[in-house]
């Protein structure tokens, strides 16, 4: 048990580099033969040997303060017991023969179901498919921006990984339904998820990617998704993340886009103690198009950083992004959005909007939208706005007979569901919905 | 229509309010009763728009002084949602925007407030569909309203239609317009005064709030009232608005004037 002084010397600069190394060793022991990818790994770990563990003097984890992690002796998972009835409720009748469930980091044979899914189509774990591991060289931990220490932390130790590859031109209707359950152990738990999402040319897909855990047990979930979007492919992608009250969570989205590809992304958090996620869009050819939404509602001491990236080099690029946060109790919102229109992306078209809404005078948000341009004929704009609910919006509502707690609740639930009102799957929607609605 | 012997549906005695501070109302009294029209004239700062807040319960608004009953109740003791379910409608100057919450859910939401208030069951999507369509038809507005977010993007016309629409759909035994005329073209104002007039019967009041006399031209009133400096200092009947019209204000604050110190 870490005491106060032994936290504050921990948080010296060699204490978090041996502490690093020690996250390292228990994941790289978690390692199975099936999976060794040796050359990613190597390189990742050589590049973890000269990083330290964050902390809040760099600017990229500024507001984000993960000291108290270092008091932690996480640990690696053992076997697992989650059972048919501790997940039903997760699965959604839309993705049915489409469901890959993931237990603390590892893919269940027992509980995913990929009846649904048509020839040709790649759903499952990584491990399960040694055929696939030649085509990997290009795809895995390749994507720009893997120069980072937890998703390399990711690379050099995950235990499986859950692989969607979509051959050219094949268009999949079932959206895929990826659920990652955690579930606690005796120890703190160490978990690293990870997805690889390869859509081949012309190829289009649906993919929701559900992080789960109802227990308040310390815990740590460090997920890497990289999606890789060929000419002319469209993902329509969900990430929604619902961990328990005493997780942190870290993880990456990265996506690489080629020519003409589209990409539709909603990611909404509403659990944890501390999450937070690294959104990042490379576009990789001309006409690309990314949409993203960011949905994050926390209360009491939540802490929930959006990082987002969206660097565009090629011309005539579209970029839509709206990012919202509801805040209340001592909870803290972090977003720090970043538009990049180099030289040659020239004619983007780039929106950028971050909306948060306070609920309590002890919540805070930061923001920080950055658009960086260097291309001098593009459109680009970006907002940010943190306001309370406004009283003469609720007064307006009274005054039709409605109370004041049911005005509350029904202008936080319009705020919500200008976001979730994106997500394609019915279903996960209106789960949401009713979860936003009961929220205060 | 005036019937002596009909039933007193708001009261005002005395009523003094202050916003941050400053008194605005300094002793208004006004009695309506059922099947009654009254209008509220009175120049800028006169103190009509915050009579029209006092009386529907904004919390800006320190009612120091003075009561209001409403049907024999104490108003002044309910929270803004419970005087609405009572009968108390307040068609709004500026009606709020609500980006996110579609015309039709809070049309319904507010319904079924008033239903439960009641003690009546909540009426399901559907039929509160036809109910809600059946009434478009009395402000002229197309169906494709109800799917828009409450206000968003509604031109001054549209925004007072919706206000109207509201009123029909709550059947409030007040209803209380403040400035419901202002910046309307003439035919968005006859649309609007053709609503109210098919809503008013001999059940309910109503109460307008405005500068115009123009509106009194299509919704004929029974007692005009003038305020001035937070009270009702002149009460006529429609001609008096005609007069205000022709002569403007100073007349009837110099007779005010000359009866105060006499």
């Amino acid at each position: 048990m870490a005491t106060v002084s032994d936290v504050s010397v921990l948080r010296t600069a060699d204490q978090r580099d041996a502490y690093l190394k020690g996250l390292v060793q228990t994941a790289q022991a978690a390692v199975p033969e099936s999976l060794a990818l040796a050359e990613v790994r190597s390189r990742a770990a050589s590049f973890l040997n000269e990083q330290t563990f964050p902390s809040i003097r760099q600017e990229d984890w500024r507001f984000t303060d993960l000291s108290a992690m270092l008091a932690i002796d996480f640990a690696a998972a053992g076997e697992s017991s989650v059972t048919e009835a501790d997940i039903a409720e997760l699965r959604l009748s839309e993705t049915a023969g489409a469901q890959v469930v993931v237990v603390n980091g590892r893919v269940s044979r027992e509980l995913s179901q990929l009846n649904g899914l048509p020839e040709g189509a790649i759903v499952g774990s990584l491990g399960d498919r040694p055929e696939l591991h030649s085509q990997l060289a290009d795809r895995l931990a390749q994507a720009s921006g893997n120069h980072e220490v937890f998703t390399a932390l990711n690379t050099v130790g995950f235990a499986d990984a859950v692989v969607v590859w979509l051959p050219r031109n094949q268009v999949v209707e079932t959206p895929i339904q990826i659920i990652y359950v955690s579930q606690a152990q005796d120890n703190p738990l160490f978990v690293q998820p990870r997805c690889l999402v390869v859509a081949e040319s012309g190829s289009a897909l649906t993919l929701v990617e559900d992080y789960w855990g109802n227990s308040t047990a310390t815990h740590f979930t460090n997920a890497v998704t990289e999606l890789w979007l060929d000419a002319n492919a469209q993902i329509t992608h969900s990430r929604i993340e619902r961990e328990g009250a005493g997780t942190f969570h870290i993880g990456k989205t990265v996506v690489t886009q080629a020519r003409d590809s589209q990409y539709i992304g909603v990611a909404a958090g509403f659990g944890a103690k501390l999450a937070r996620h690294n959104w990042e869009i490379y576009q990789a050819g001309e006409q690309t198009t990314t949409k993203i939404y960011g949905l994050g509602a926390i209360s009491a001491t939540q802490h929930a950083d959006t990082h987002s990236l969206v660097a565009l080099s090629h011309p005539h690029g579209i970029v839509e992004q709206e990012h919202k946060a509801i805040v209340d109790g001592k909870a803290h919102s972090v977003f720090n959005g970043r538009v990049a229109v180099a030289q040659k992306a020239q004619l983007t078209n780039a929106r950028q909007l971050n909306r948060n809404l306070l609920l309590s005078d002890t919540a805070r948000v930061d923001t920080k939208p950055q658009l960086e341009i260097v291309a001098d004929n593009v459109k680009c704009a970006h907002g940010a706005t943190v306001s309370q609910l406004q009283s003469d919006e609720i007064f307006y509502l009274q005054s039709r007979g409605i109370s004041a707690p049911q005005a509350q609740r029904l202008l936080i639930y319009a705020f919500a569901m200008e976001i979730l009102d994106k997500i394609t799957v019915e279903t996960l929607r209106s789960r949401l919905a009713d979860l936003i609605s009961q929220w205060t | 229509m005036i019937n002596d012997n009909s039933e007193i549906i708001l009261s005002v005695r005395d009523l003094r309010a202050t916003v941050d501070g400053t008194e605005i109302l300094k002793g208004l009294n006004l009695e309506v009763r059922a099947g009654e029209i009254h209008a509220i004239m009175g120049l800028n700062g006169s103190g009509k728009s915050t009579f029209s807040k006092v009386l529907a319960g904004h919390p800006d608004y320190e009612v120091t002084a003075g009561e209001i009953q409403f049907k024999g109740q104490d108003v002044l003791e309910l929270d803004p949602h419970d005087r609405a379910t009572a009968g108390i409608f307040l068609a709004f100057q500026y009606p709020l925007e609500i980006p996110g919450v579609s015309n039709r859910d809070f049309l319904r939401v507010a319904f079924n407030a008033h239903r439960k208030a009641r003690g009546e069951e909540e009426i399901d999507v559907f039929d509160f569909d036809d109910l809600i369509e059946e009434k478009l038809d009395l402000v002229k507005m197309d169906v494709s309203f109800l799917d828009r977010s409450v206000n968003e993007g509604f031109s001054g016309g549209e925004k007072k239609r919706n206000e109207i629409l509201q009123m029909a759909l709550l059947e409030p035994a007040l209803s209380i317009l403040d400035e419901t005329d202002s910046g309307l073209d003439i035919d968005a104002l006859k649309t609007v005064a053709g609503g109210v007039n098919q809503l008013a019967n001999a059940d309910n009041a109503v109460v307008l709030i405005t500068h115009y006399q123009r509106l009194l031209d299509y919704i004929v009133p029974d007692f005009v009232h003038v305020m001035a400096d937070g009270r009702i200092i002149t009460t006529g009947g429609k001609d008096l608005a005609k007069q205000l019209e022709s002569r403007g204000y100073e007349w009837v604050l110099e007779e005010f004037r000359a009866g105060v110190t006499a």
